[in-house]
C-alpha cells in the first residue's frame, strides 16, 4: 500500500503545480477547440482522463518488457487502442455528444499531455502511482477545460450548462442557467480567438495566485 | 516613468489633423458622431485610469498624454454612428486593455489598439455594427440630437431603412454577389453615400497632409499603403474590370486614407525602418483590396493593418538600414 503523501503529492502535482492545462500548456488542441461550453470541455476533459487513468496503468504494468527504443510506438498504438475503444462508447450511448466533438475524440491520440505522461511517469512508477496520475492529469485539465468552458460560454452566450442533455438524456432539459437574459452574444468568446484569451487569462490568474502564495 | 512631452505633443496634432474630418462628418452625417466621440473617449480614459492604478502608474501624466484619446478618437471614427453605448464601452475595452496595457503599456502595444477594438466589434457583433448611418442630405430622416441620445443610451429602435444606407464598399460586394455588374453599378450611380463619404476621406487627407508637413509622420507609410491599394486593385480591375472597382474607388471608399494617414503610421505598432515601412504599408495595401475584392467583409483596412502589424518586428528585424562603416546590412543572427 503507498502511503497517503504520495497520493496526496500526485494530485497536487495534477491538479495544480503542474496543471497540464495552465502549466504544463500540453493538451491545447482539444483546450482551444471544444472549451466553447460546460458540457463539450467536460464531456472531452472526462473521455481524456479515462484515457489516461488506463493507458498510464497499462504502460506501468508493461514498461519493464517495452524495448527502449520502441517504447514511443508501442505508447501511441496502445494510446489509439484505447482512444478507438472511449470513442465507439460515446458514439453508441451519446449519439449527439459524438456529433459535437466529432474529430476531437480520436484527436485524443496525438494529445501531447498522455503521451507526456506515460513516458515522464508512467513508464518509470509502480501502476497504482501511474493510474492515480493519469487521474489527476486528466482532472487537472477537466477543471481548467470546465473553467474556461464556463467563462466562454458565459461571455459569449450567456447561458451555463446549456446542452446537458446531449450527454445525459431528458433529464438535464432544464439545466440550462441563462446568466444574463436578452444577451446579445458576443461571438469572439464563442469563437478560437476566445480560447486563447481565456487561457491567458486563466494562465494570469493561476501565476497572481502562485505568487501571492510564495 | 512618465510619457515625454513628444507623445503629448505629437498626440495633440493628430487630433488636430482629425478636426477637419470630424467637422465634415457631423456637418454631413448629423451630429451623431459628437456623441460616440464622447463615449469613447469617456470610456478610454476610465478604463486607462483603472489599468494604471492597478500597474502602480501615475494617473496624471500617463492620462493626459493624449494617447488614448487619439485611439477613442479612431474608433469612433470607424464605427457607425448611433450605435447602443456598450458596443462602444466593449471596443474601448479591448483597446485600452487588452490592446494596450497587456501588453505592457504605451508603446509596448504590438497591435495597433483602436483597430483591434473595431476587430474585436466587428468580429463578434456583426449584426449591430452594419447600421451606417446615411448623409442627413440623403436620408429619409435624419436623428437629432435627442433621437440620436435615444438610440445610443436608451435602446430606441429607429427604423433602420429610415436613417442607415449600405456603404460603397457594402453595396459594391452585395450588388457583385447578386450577379450585378460592377461597371453598370458605377455608372448607375447607384452608390448613393459615395459624394458625402467621399468629401470626409478627402479631409482625412488634407489632415494627413499637415502631419507630413509638421513631419509627425514620414511620407513611406501612406504612400506605399495608397500604392499598394492602387496597385492591387488597378491589376484586379485590369483583369475582371466586370466584377472590380477601379482603384479610385478603393482609394477613396471607406477606411482607406483613415487608415493610410493615422492608422497604419502608428509609431508604435508599424515597422520602423524606411525600407521597413515601404514593404509594411505596401502589404497591408495589398491585403486591403484582397480582402474587399474576395473576403466576406466588405472593408479590409483594419484587419490589413493588424496582420501588418503583426508582421512588423520581424519585417524591421530585416530591414535595418547600413550602419555606417560597415559593410553590409545588419541581419539577425549575425554576429554583433
Amino acid at each position: 500500500m503507498m502511503p497517503w503523501s504520495e497520493t496526496r503529492d500526485i494530485f497536487y502535482n495534477g491538479l495544480w503545480k503542474q496543471n497540464p492545462g495552465i502549466v504544463q500548456l500540453l493538451g491545447l488542441c482539444p483546450l482551444l477547440a471544444v472549451s466553447n461550453t460546460v458540457i463539450n470541455a467536460l464531456s472531452l476533459g472526462l473521455a481524456t482522463t479515462l484515457v489516461m487513468a488506463i493507458s498510464s496503468g497499462s504502460v506501468a504494468v508493461i514498461r519493464n518488457f517495452i524495448p527502449n527504443a520502441l517504447r514511443i510506438p508501442t505508447f501511441v498504438l496502445l494510446i489509439a487502442v484505447l482512444v478507438t475503444i472511449v470513442t465507439l462508447v460515446i458514439q453508441a450511448y451519446a449519439q449527439p455528444l459524438y456529433l459535437i466533438l466529432g474529430i476531437f475524440l480520436p484527436l485524443i491520440t496525438p494529445t501531447c499531455i498522455i503521451l507526456a505522461r506515460v513516458e515522464a511517469f508512467a513508464s518509470k512508477q509502480p501502476t497504482v502511482q501511474s493510474i492515480l496520475d493519469g487521474i489527476a492529469m486528466g482532472l487537472g485539465l477537466t477543471a481548467v477545460l470546465v473553467a474556461l468552458g464556463a467563462l466562454r460560454e458565459v461571455v459569449g452566450k450567456g447561458t451555463l450548462f446549456s446542452g446537458f442533455d446531449l450527454a445525459l438524456g431528458e433529464i438535464a432539459k432544464g439545466w440550462t442557467v441563462t446568466v444574463f437574459p436578452d444577451y446579445p452574444g458576443f461571438l469572439l468568446a464563442v469563437l478560437p480567438p476566445g480560447a486563447f484569451f481565456g487561457l491567458g487569462l486563466l494562465i494570469a490568474l493561476r501565476n497572481l495566485i502562485q505568487s501571492r502564495r510564495a | 516613468m512618465s510619457p515625454t512631452p513628444s507623445v503629448t505633443r505629437i498626440m495633440t496634432q493628430v487630433l488636430w489633423a482629425l478636426l477637419p474630418g470630424i467637422a465634415a462628418h457631423v456637418w454631413l452625417f448629423g451630429p451623431a458622431l459628437l456623441f460616440s466621440l464622447v463615449l469613447c473617449a469617456s470610456f478610454g480614459l476610465l478604463f486607462e485610469a483603472a489599468l494604471l492604478k492597478a500597474r502602480h502608474y501615475p494617473l496624471r501624466p500617463f492620462l493626459g498624454d493624449g494617447t488614448t484619446l487619439v485611439t477613442a478618437a479612431l474608433l469612433a471614427l470607424t464605427l457607425p454612428t448611433l450605435l447602443p453605448w456598450w458596443l462602444y464601452a466593449v471596443g474601448m475595452l479591448f483597446a485600452t486593455v487588452v490592446g494596450k496595457h497587456l501588453y505592457g503599456g504605451l508603446g509596448q502595444n504590438t497591435f495597433n489598439p483602436a483597430m483591434l477594438g473595431f476587430a474585436v466589434l466587428i468580429v463578434s457583433f456583426p449584426a449591430q455594427i452594419n447600421v451606417w448611418p446615411a448623409p442627413a442630405a440623403l436620408a429619409a430622416y435624419s436623428p437629432s440630437l435627442g433621437d440620436a441620445y435615444d438610440m445610443i443610451f436608451a435602446g430606441a429602435r429607429l427604423p433602420i431603412d429610415a436613417f442607415s444606407a449600405a456603404t460603397p464598399l457594402d453595396s459594391l460586394k452585395t450588388h457583385l454577389r447578386a450577379g450585378h455588374e460592377a461597371s453598370s453599378l458605377m455608372a448607375a450611380q447607384s452608390i448613393p453615400t459615395l459624394q458625402a463619404r467621399d468629401l470626409v476621406a478627402l479631409l482625412y487627407l488634407l489632415g494627413g497632409l499637415y502631419l507630413l508637413a509638421r513631419r509627425i509622420i514620414t511620407w513611406h507609410i501612406p504612400v506605399a499603403f495608397l500604392g499598394g491599394i492602387a496597385l492591387t486593385s488597378g491589376v484586379l480591375y485590369g483583369l475582371d474590370p466586370a466584377h472590380q472597382a477601379g482603384p479610385f474607388f478603393h482609394l477613396l471608399a471607406g477606411g482607406t486614407l483613415l487608415g493610410a494617414f493615422f492608422i497604419a503610421t502608428d509609431p508604435v505598432s508599424a515597422a520602423n525602418t524606411p525600407v521597413g515601412k515601404l514593404l509594411y504599408a505596401g502589404l497591408a495595401g495589398l491585403i486591403t483590396v484582397l480582402i474587399r475584392s474576395f473576403g466576406s467583409f466588405p472593408d479590409g483596412v483594419a484587419f490589413a493593418i493588424l496582420l501588418m502589424n503583426s508582421a512588423a518586428p520581424l519585417i524591421d528585424a530585416y530591414t535595418q538600414p547600413k550602419v555606417f562603416g560597415h559593410r553590409r546590412r545588419h541581419l539577425p543572427g549575425d554576429k554583433p
